[in-house]
């Protein structure tokens, strides 16, 4: 709990700061917005979240996010499948690109950053090649199931949650649940801190790093899925570049150690919610958005900074306690 | 295997008569009042020390005495929290390695600290290259180095890398640097720990040697024979705290032992006699990936304790790994209970009735920054799953209070992450990881290594008790004591092979020591 306190500090002060400044952040459209855009990269957060957690790292998620979103389109435009088989398809490719990542980093014992920044490219390729780099949508069929990204649930006549919110609040529990509750979230923070220790304990630590990878490709898919019907218009050669560092940086701001072993759930999801009201606060502000990366990279090296700064004091202030 | 001598014969190491330097024993350096702590642990209070020149001035104790800690600070590598240290009378602070480098005191590791990938030469020279215009001097690093190496008696080539020389080599390398950066004091810790005694007795050769040329050398072993033979006096630490100083007339075995020990041995080893029963492991033409031609046979039964004695590399640690399953046998055939197993890992032999205290605490036997209570539960969590694989925290809380119960493990809440706690603390910790799971066979290796003498005595007790319920244990230790103290049975172990079997009526320190190292003219030179 201590540990989200900074963050979510961080989150209020840029929050506060920005309505002072101007007024229409606060309007139900704006906010909206913002809540929808958070959720979307929420939803990936969580995944690198995992990844991190047990010491690796996935650079890949960018790239999953266009594999998945020009193939939803074309599963669903182009070949005609239903809307249930097309998902089924897509969160299962997902899961074998996880399942590929885990498996090449425990068993082939490759690093994770080589394993996931091949992927990076590798996706990225195929995406423009299946598709001819032709721009992916769905038209104006699939309102419907469009909702899921697009749609809201009213709470008054001018703002609603957004349907990924909801999204990300179940996935988010679930993944919550997972990592506090469960013998094998258990396992993970083990054997993030100290696979060796937990190996030695008769853990079976490969198979939990895979886990990771999987939970960090599937959610990958889902966000992908989401961004996808979101936009309507997926471009294969940039749809979700760079997504992978947002999610990453998310994940460590919302006190990820990249070491392995640290992390909670709610604080990747404030995170992710930092970063989209900061890049909100420029737009609204009328900061020139070139400096758009320049300023979201100077905060989240503040953040970090200031983080291991308490860090150390809390350390030398129980050591000082120690003293006999 | 490289040359050891210029000549490719032995050096003479001739029987050091009187070890007294012929130089004037003027005082060189001193620490007073020096005072550092830990989270959980005070490693020195109120610790002195003075080192004349031209003196080999030997610190002992016991594991966790806090000898480590105090060669740090002198060396540099850790600030004390109190104390003084004084260098030609007059005080210093020495803030870093380099610092303490500039000012002529060296710390020969006991991980060594070469740069395998770099030649000799480069190693000697490493931070201190004799440049022009920024460009390496090559050539006078190879023939200054040349001259240094025969000063520690090498004459092989400053161009060889340092991977191939051999862990004796290796420690000469080190002090030859020391000595082309005219170190006046040379710390050694545990110098001889994985050395060979062919290997050894080069070292004492060569410190004898430096005596003679003024350098004065703080030798820090537990091994007391070395002690007794090289030291001109001995300082003895316990717990933290000055045990005792005995000039060179004083130093006999039995009077460091006691100052070591502080209270007599024959009673720290609590052994009652009881029934041992049946077969509980039986090991047949074990192989390990580590030593493929050596094939081990023994066996061990329900609540007997069998030490494992050898030298440090004689085959002890790989054998427990693959008995745990961590490596893979390359043949052979295990059985524990009558029954034979395929361990082909943790998991698999945790099944099978095993555990293992590992010899690295902190790294496998560990997870440092997590609490108490997961630390305890990490092996045995499994068997707090509800359906769906939910932790069943109730219980989980109820078996880790039960566990710091039995076991007295001091620590302000369950919740404390290990990190805090102390040595003895910790190894509690891992032990109570695995009794909850009831094991038939525990593996032990050095476990002991860096707690204090309170907290051995627990463990031994624990043991002893461990024992008396049934449970068959097989520990590994480097302390020739304890392998005396606590054992049934010995076997002792030499480059791989178990050399021989002791029974408890056999045992005696000559008799594992003549297993240990073989023949001497084994070591092929």
């Amino acid at each position: 709990m201590k540990k989200i306190l900074g963050i979510t500090g961080l989150l209020v002060a840029v929050f506060v700061f920005t309505a002072a400044l101007e007024p229409n952040f606060l309007t139900a459209y704006n906010l909206q917005n913002t809540l929808r855009w958070t959720a979307l990269f929420g939803i990936i957060s969580i995944g690198a979240a995992f990844v991190i957690i047990t010491g690796g790292i996935d650079l890949s998620t960018g790239s999953v996010v266009g594999l998945i979103g020009v193939l939803l389109p074309m599963l669903l435009v182009g070949q005609g499948w239903s809307i249930p088989l097309a998902l089924a398809a897509v969160v299962v490719v997902s899961l074998i690109l996880g399942l590929l990542h885990g498996v090449l980093v425990t068993k082939v014992n490759l690093q994770p950053f080589v394993v996931t920044l091949c992927g990076l490219l590798f996706y990225r390729g195929i995406a423009r090649w299946i598709t001819g780099d032709a721009t992916q949508g769905f038209g104006t069929a699939f309102e419907g199931f469009r909702q899921l990204a697009i749609g809201r649930i009213p709470l008054t006549d001018s703002f609603g949650v957004p349907m990924p919110f909801v999204v990300l609040v179940v996935l988010a529990v679930l993944a919550g649940l997972f990592l506090n509750y469960t013998v094998w979230g258990r396992y993970m923070m083990a054997l993030g801190h100290n696979e060796e220790a937990a190996r030695f304990s008769g853990i079976n630590t490969d198979r939990m790093v895979i886990l990771a990878y999987v939970i960090g490709t599937v959610t990958a898919g889902i966000g992908g899925v989401l961004f996808a019907l979101d936009v309507n218009s997926v471009q294969p050669a940039v749809h979700g570049n760079f997504y992978e560092l947002y999610a990453i940086a998310a994940a460590v701001l919302g006190g990820c150690s990249l070491r392995g072993g640290e992390g909670s759930i709610l604080g990747v999801v404030i995170g992710a919610a930092v970063l989209r009201v900061l890049y909100n606060a420029i737009n609204i502000l009328g900061i020139p958005t070139q400096l758009e990366f320049a300023i979201i990279g100077a905060v989240i090296l503040l953040g970090v900074m200031a983080d291991e700064l308490v860090k150390r004091f809390v350390v030398a202030r129980s050591a000082a306690r120690e003293v006999v | 295997m490289l040359r050891l001598f210029r000549s490719g014969k032995p050096v003479e190491v001739r029987p050091i008569q009187n070890p007294k330097s012929k130089i004037q024993n003027r005082l060189l350096l001193a620490a007073e009042h020096i005072t550092k702590r830990f989270p959980g642990v005070v490693a020195l209070r109120d610790v002195g020390l003075d080192l004349g020149q031209g003196e080999v001035l030997a610190v002992i104790g016991e594991n966790g005495a806090g000898k480590s800690t105090l060669m740090k600070i002198l060396a540099g590598v850790q600030p004390p929290d109190a104390g003084a240290i004084l260098l030609d009378g007059e005080e210093v602070v020495i803030t870093s390695p380099r610092h303490a480098a500039d000012l002529g005191i060296a710390l020969i590791h006991q991980e060594l600290n070469l740069l395998p990938n770099l030649s000799v030469g480069a190693n000697i020279f490493l931070g201190r290259e004799p440049q022009r215009a920024g460009w390496m001097q090559q050539r006078q690093i190879f023939a200054d180095s040349e001259k240094i190496l025969a000063r520690v008696g090498l004459d092989f080539s400053p161009n060889l890398l340092v991977q191939r020389l051999s862990i004796g080599h290796r420690q000469l390398v080190e002090i030859a640097r020391a000595l082309s950066a005219e170190a006046r004091v040379l710390i050694m810790d545990e110098p001889t720990s994985s050395l060979s005694t062919g290997e050894a007795e080069v070292l004492f050769g060569v410190i004898d040697d430096l005596r003679g040329r003024g350098v004065s050398i703080i030798y820090v072993s537990h091994r007391l024979r070395e002690v007794e033979t090289l030291a001109d006096r001995v300082v003895v630490l316990r717990d933290g705290e000055n045990a005792g100083e005995l000039a060179r007339d004083q130093i006999t075995h039995d009077a460091m032992v006691q100052r070591m020990v502080g209270r007599d041995v024959s009673q720290f080893y609590v052994r009652t006699p009881h029934e041992v029963g049946a077969e509980v492991l039986a090991v047949q033409d074990l192989i390990s990936p580590a030593w493929p031609d050596h094939p081990l046979t023994f066996s061990l039964r329900a609540g007997e304790i069998v030490g494992v004695a050898g030298l440090v590399g004689a085959g002890r640690t790989e054998l427990l790994r693959v008995l745990f399953g961590i490596d893979r046998a390359l043949g052979g055939r295990i059985a524990v209970g009558g029954e034979a197993v395929t361990l082909k890992s943790p998991r698999d032999a945790i099944a099978a009735g095993l555990a293992l205290v590992p010899e690295d605490r902190k790294q496998q036997g560990l997870v440092l920054d997590l609490a108490v209570r997961q630390n305890l539960t990490l092996a045995g969590v499994w068997r707090h799953r509800l359906a769906g694989g939910w932790l069943n925290r109730k219980q989980e809380a109820e078996d880790t209070a039960r566990m710091i119960d039995t076991l007295a493990i001091k620590t302000p809440t369950e919740t404390q992450a290990v990190r805090l706690l102390s040595g003895g603390n910790q190894q509690k910790v891992v032990l109570g990881k695995w009794l909850s799971l009831k094991p038939r066979i525990l593996l032990m290796d050095e476990p002991t290594r860096g707690i204090d003498i309170g907290a051995k005595q627990e463990i031994y007790r624990m043991m002893e008790t461990l024992a008396r319920d049934g449970i068959a244990i097989l520990f590994v230790s480097s302390e020739l004591e304890e392998i005396l103290g606590m054992s049934d049975r010995v076997l002792v172990m030499h480059d791989g092979y178990i050399t021989g079997e002791l029974a408890r009526d056999a045992l005696s320190e000559e008799a594992v020591m003549h297993l240990a190292t073989g023949r001497v003219d084994d070591f092929g030179f």
